[in-house]
């Protein structure tokens, strides 16, 4: 049977984001779960356990609540931006997925600006909370979506910077050929993965670092959760939305610690790689839920900051630190590289001796500047407009 | 080119989370910054001044129980003071003590309580919270041993308490004593030193001492603005002339002030009610009173140190069975009068911050 | 312990400053008369050994002939204590001077009393209904208020 090239084409298009979709929404839907579980561990308390074993149906009784839910939107909404903005916020989260390697040869694009390609998608996220807050009409969205635009544009600048000093650390590129082969870019993931080695975790600590908190601040997590901001905005960008709207911010909002923690595998952490005989793609997911994890352990634990302490904290803290690292790993690799320009494992391990007391150092003299120190509190001394003591005349 | 913006005006509340029950702030932004806030009151209003001039002096207790509903043991305790006060009873010594005992547990579980909120409108994700309503549980189970109700506990009665400590409630007591201390330092581990909640708390919505004074605040706000005044020492009621502790203040009158002083208070509680374990005679626990009190004509004020600031009431006799006016000094509603002084200037989320410190319950706000 | 005054030696000096701004005194209150409440106000604020900086609580009783204030003042510094007193006549529209300019923290009391006693604050800078609405009919805590 000969298919017309269109038809097999958008066939096996349809096929794959069949795939990725609908395997995105189930892990996000398990992934619910376990963070309410989680979260329910570090809060003494339990958490979902009533539907289905350990509570495990519970994400299912939630989509079938919120979708069964009326879907009000507000008069003074602009109805064609309200109904647009979550599916656009879901739209990047889902693109990341496609150019991710999951393992040597499986992955559903391989896209030679792989990690270009991530930058630039992920800002989408940027336009969609704006768009949802401003259409909304109301002051409370309005304010989330202001703080979401100036923390994200923010804080894209170290997270870029962070991932150029992982890109000094790849191996140059590998040139098309005359038989058809298209060539490998540094930019592609796959590459990446490829030229880890050693993990660039312990090669350039300091990148990871100002890479996972920008990153957690791009899904606006607690310490950064500006957007929502539940104490303080109600809800944020969403205080307006009900019904299956929700329901897709929602997904959106609980696939953003997904698919960061697959990038920040990706980058720092080897992807795929690992020993055998388990499977790359077990060892895959198992770095993503370690990370994951962090991440919640984070948001169980910390307080929120202020929005200009964020913005001072990107501006001030990360992007010092980004081109710090950018600079040091620069001319690390001047002095290092062999002729062919590839870092060999020795000067790895040269590099992560190095990066890892310049990262600690230059930690700590930033907290130093910037932080406050911890209870340098000094003796109370009773005001002098009362005494409780007194024995009146 | 300058940019000229327009301040913008919201309503925090009623509905909203961080306002601790129905409570309106009409608030208007330049930006993120907070220009004018006018607190808008009101929606809690049931009028218990007005029902207490309907109910005898014993229902009245039941009244008291839901103003502030975090802390029933001392509106109780402040209420009954100012019956015996006005009728002249004499109080047992062992219900002394019992009363003494149950306001201070009061004490920690709303510091517990204002503590926890505190943390949740900084943003933690509930966690503080949870840690402190565990701690807070087990008060309320002490209670329910008390006297069967774990919230709204009308427990004690002019001249005494409704009933002596069952059996059981001794032990569970001292297990308190001896494991709260350690969760405490738990709790500080997780929020004193942490360095968010410095960076948003240390230096935010000041309050200064004469401000303090001026706008007759009480309780942990005003010690925590550096002004020792507390009435279990300044005018020592039941039995807290016997008792050692000290009176924690504040450095420069910000947040963390209040957080820690609040912190501090809950160790100097536990200490005098160890105590008091220690100090407890045995005896009777209530009076024979007639049922239906006729106080003599004529007019008392009682004041206790309630978890919020000086609790008290202002009752007036005319010898019937219901008092003729009954006032009650809500220390969460006067405490609210320099809001405004302490927030103007400051972002949207340390107003948010700054209301959670002062820790107003909307049942005594509005009454 | 927090000692309260001796009234009749505070109402004697009161006199001294202002002659016949007492009315009557007992053990423990002090009456002063309408029209001198300001003055006696700051008397009692800003005589160093009286010093009354801080006001407990502000509250008005409904005694059907009259309505009677109530200030409990305290000072901190000196630890101890007075009430002071004030009989307003007349049912229609009672007005007294406000005293928000000496202790701001008698505001949210103020407008309190106006709010369900109502007896009018004159000079408070914001008297409006605090705990009911605008245009609710009446003052509930006036003893002819039927709900």
């Amino acid at each position: 049977m000969d298919l017309p090239e269109w038809l097999a084409f958008g066939m096996a298009g349809f096929t794959l984001a069949f795939i990725v979709i609908n395997a995105m929404i189930m892990s996000t839907a398990l992934y619910t779960w376990f963070e309410r579980r989680a979260l329910g561990r570090f809060q003494v308390r339990l958490g979902p356990n009533r539907w289905g074993p350990f509570g495990l149906l519970q994400p299912l009784a939630d989509i079938i609540k919120l979708i069964t839910k009326e879907d009000t939107i507000p008069d003074e909404a602009d109805r064609p931006a309200f109904t647009v903005a979550p599916v656009v916020l879901l739209l990047p989260m889902l693109l990341v997925v496609a150019v991710v390697p999951f393992g040597e040869d499986s992955f559903l694009g391989r896209l030679n600006v792989g990690i270009l390609f991530i930058v630039g998608v992920t800002s989408i996220s940027t336009i969609a909370i704006f768009v949802g807050g401003w259409a909304s009409g109301n002051k409370y969205a309005m304010l989330g979506a202001m703080r979401g635009v100036a923390m994200l544009i923010s804080y894209e600048v170290p997270m870029a910077l962070a991932i150029a000093g992982v890109l000094l650390l790849v191996g140059p590129a590998l040139p098309a050929d005359a038989e058809g082969f298209a060539g490998i870019s540094s930019l592609a993931l796959s590459k990446i993965v490829e030229s880890q080695v050693l993990p660039f975790l312990l090669v350039s600590p300091l990148a990871f670092l100002v890479f996972v908190a920008a990153a957690s601040a791009e899904m606006s997590r607690t310490p950064f959760d500006q957007i929502e901001a539940e104490s303080e905005l109600g809800s944020g960008y969403h205080t307006e939305y009900s019904g299956i709207k929700f329901a897709v911010f929602q997904l959106a909002e609980f696939m953003a610690p997904i698919v960061t923690s697959i990038i920040i595998v990706t980058l720092f952490l080897g992807g795929t790689r690992g020993f055998s005989p388990v499977p790359e793609q077990i060892w895959f997911i198992l770095k993503v839920f370690v990370v994951i994890f962090l991440l919640l352990w984070v948001r169980a634990t910390w307080p929120r900051l202020r929005i200009d302490q964020i913005m001072a904290f990107a501006w001030k803290g990360l992007f010092g630190l980004a081109i710090l690292n950018l600079f040091v790993v620069a001319t690390e690799i001047e002095f290092l590289r062999t002729s062919d320009g590839t870092l060999s494992t020795g000067s790895l391990w040269l590099m992560a001796a190095i990066n890892w007391p310049v990262t600690l150092v230059s930690v700590v003299v930033l907290a130093r500047l910037l932080g406050h120190g911890r209870m340098d509190r000094p003796e109370p001394s009773p005001s002098p407009l009362a005494n409780m003591y007194a024995e009146a005349e | 080119m300058a940019i000229t913006t327009e301040p913008v005006t919201i309503n925090l509340g009623p509905q909203h989370p961080s306002t601790h029950g129905v409570f309106r702030l009409r608030v208007t932004f330049d930006g993120e910054e907070v220009v004018d806030v006018e607190p808008v009151f009101g929606y809690l209003h049931r009028g218990t001044e007005k029902l207490a001039e309907s109910r005898s002096y014993v229902q009245i207790v039941t009244l008291t129980d839901r103003l502030d509903y975090t802390a029933s043991m001392s509106n109780n305790l402040a209420y009954v003071r100012a019956v015996e006060k006005l009728a002249g009873i004499e109080v047992p010594e062992r219900a002394m003590y019992l009363r003494v005992i149950t306001a201070e547990l009061q004490r920690i579980a709303s510091h517990l309580m204002a503590t926890g909120f505190l943390l949740n409108d900084l943003g933690a994700f509930a966690t503080p919270l949870m840690y402190c309503f565990r701690e807070r549980e087990r008060i309320l189970d002490m209670f329910e041993m008390l006297c069967g109700a774990r919230i709204t506990l009308s427990y004690m009665r002019p001249g005494g308490v409704f009933q002596d400590a069952p059996a059981e409630f001794w032990p569970a007591l001292d297990t308190f004593l001896v494991e709260t201390p350690g969760y405490l330092d738990d709790l500080e581990n997780l929020i004193t030193g942490n360095e968010i909640v410095l960076a948003r708390t240390r230096g935010v919505g000041i309050l200064g001492d004469e401000l303090a004074i001026a706008t007759s605040v009480t309780g942990p706000m005003l010690r925590a603005s550096g002004v020792q005044w507390d009435l279990r020492k300044a005018d020592p009621y039941e039995v807290y002339d016997r008792l050692e502790f000290d009176i924690p203040i504040g450095v420069a009158g910000d947040t963390f002030d209040r957080y820690l002083v609040r912190i501090l208070e809950m160790r100097e509680s536990l200490k005098i009610i160890e105590q008091c374990v220690d100090q407890i005679p045995r005896g009777p626990i209530k009076p024979d009173l007639p049922f239906n009190l006729r106080p003599p004509e004529g007019d008392a004020y009682a004041a206790v140190e309630g978890p919020k600031g000086e609790l008290g009431f202002y009752l007036v006799s005319d010898r019937g069975i219901a008092p003729y006016r009954c006032k009650i000094r809500a220390p969460s509603f006067i405490n609210l009068t320099p809001l405004k002084e302490m927030v103007v200037g400051w972002k949207v989320g340390d107003l948010i911050v700054i209301f959670g410190s002062v820790d107003v319950v909307l049942g005594e706000v509005d009454r | 312990m927090t000692r309260a005054l001796d009234a009749g030696e505070v109402a004697r000096r009161i006199n001294e400053v202002r002659a016949g701004a007492v009315v009557v005194s007992n053990d423990t209150d002090v009456w002063v008369k309408l029209d001198a409440l300001v003055e006696v106000a700051n008397f009692l604020k800003d005589t160093p050994d009286l010093d009354f900086a801080f006001l407990t609580a502000v509250t008005a009783v409904d005694y059907i002939e009259y309505f009677e204030l109530v200030y409990q003042l305290l000072s901190m510094r000196r630890n101890h204590s007075i009430v002071v007193k004030m009989r307003v006549f007349g049912r229609e529209a009672p007005v007294v001077p406000s005293l928000v300019d000496l202790w701001p923290g008698a505001d949210l009391q103020e407008r309190e009393i106006w709010d369900l006693m109502g007896i009018k604050f004159d000079k408070h800078p914001n008297l409006k209904r605090i705990l009911l609405w605008e245009g609710f009919p009446g003052h509930p805590l006036r003893k002819d208020y039927l709900g």
